[in-house]
């Protein structure tokens, strides 16, 4: 089945509580050359039949709609998944 | 006087809210979020919980439930609404509030009896008490960071529409400590901490008087009692 992906990050300007513990958590690790972490989201959405503009017109409009708030949140890419992890063609 | 309480999938204070809209006077309506039917109720109450594991974001797959739909539209047409904690947070999913609830700064869960200042007496919740009024209700959540757009939050304040404010100790990172909002009509109030914890001697927080017996909370239901029975 053919898979779009979308992506979703917490704006920029807003505080990330969750990057920041995983950041701290590198930290504690002696990472220290990596200073901070931003933790978003990605949705997988198979898709029954062809994708064309149409599909991914409507995928945007849930995107923008459904999948991201766009009070606290920015959709930062959608794209087609051209060969899915674990399918066989 | 009816006042509906839907219950979502994994709402959890669905049956306290019941029990404080008893205790204020009214007869508590049990609504369920698969239907499309508000039962003639005369105000709504979303309660707090984790409808759908707070999946997606908090109260955002709830906000698209089938009563959504009557919700929304009872709310555009003047029926108050009250949404309380995660309730607050599927009224700002569904527009019906400005603003959204972000993690809290410090990345915890937090419990506690909470000091608010009541900013707003206009509103249909909010009417029985004194403006200013200091009241202790209490507060859990772990996503109750209130953020807007720097344009929103001074249009929310210029025009009154914060009804409670974190007074002490301000416990989820909220911009300008807002703890609650109000739409322009004043009737859709959502907010953070919990009025329907705090109804009856015994079980509420502790007061200078004696331990739980705070009942500040009660106030928010016998407010939108008063509103309607003048109304009708």
């Amino acid at each position: 089945m053919p898979t779009i992906v979308v992506e979703v990050m917490p704006k920029a300007e807003l505080l990330d509580p969750q990057g920041k513990a995983v950041a701290g958590a590198l930290g504690r690790l002696g990472k220290s050359r990596f200073t901070g972490v931003r933790l978003g989201k990605r949705f997988e959405i198979t898709v029954a039949g062809h994708i064309d503009d149409a599909v991914l017109a409507e995928i945007q409009e849930l995107a923008d709609t459904v999948l991201s708030n766009s009070v606290i949140e920015d959709v930062v890419g959608i794209h087609v998944l051209e060969a899915p992890a674990g399918e066989t063609h | 006087m009816r006042v509906g309480v839907v219950t979502f999938p994994g709402s959890l204070d669905d049956r306290d809210a019941q029990r404080a809209i008893r205790l204020a006077g009214a007869d508590p309506v049990a609504l369920w979020h698969g239907e499309h039917d508000l039962h003639g109720v005369d105000a709504l109450v979303l309660p707090g919980g984790f409808s759908y594991g707070d999946y997606l974001r908090a109260g955002a797959i709830a906000s698209l439930s089938p009563i959504m739909a009557e919700v929304i539209d009872a709310a555009n047409k003047g029926m108050p609404v009250l949404g309380i904690c995660n309730g607050f947070q599927m009224l700002t999913e569904a527009h019906l509030l400005e603003g959204g609830l972000i993690r809290n700064d410090h990345g915890s869960f937090i419990c506690r009896d909470q000091q608010l200042r009541v900013e707003n007496t206009a509103t249909d919740w909010t009417s029985g008490f004194a403006a200013g009024q200091e009241i202790t209700i209490p507060l859990k959540n772990g996503e109750g960071g209130f953020i807007a757009s720097a344009d929103t939050l001074e249009r929310l304040e210029g025009e009154g529409h914060v009804v409670v404010r974190y007074l002490g100790l301000n416990p989820n990172g909220s911009l300008n400590d807002i703890a609650g909002i109000t739409n322009a009509r004043g009737n859709v109030v959502g907010l953070m901490p919990h009025p329907e914890h705090a109804v009856e001697p015994g079980f509420g927080p502790d007061t200078a008087d004696a331990m739980r017996s705070g009942v500040d909370g009660l106030t928010f239901f016998t407010s939108v009692i008063q509103r309607v029975l003048a109304a009708a």
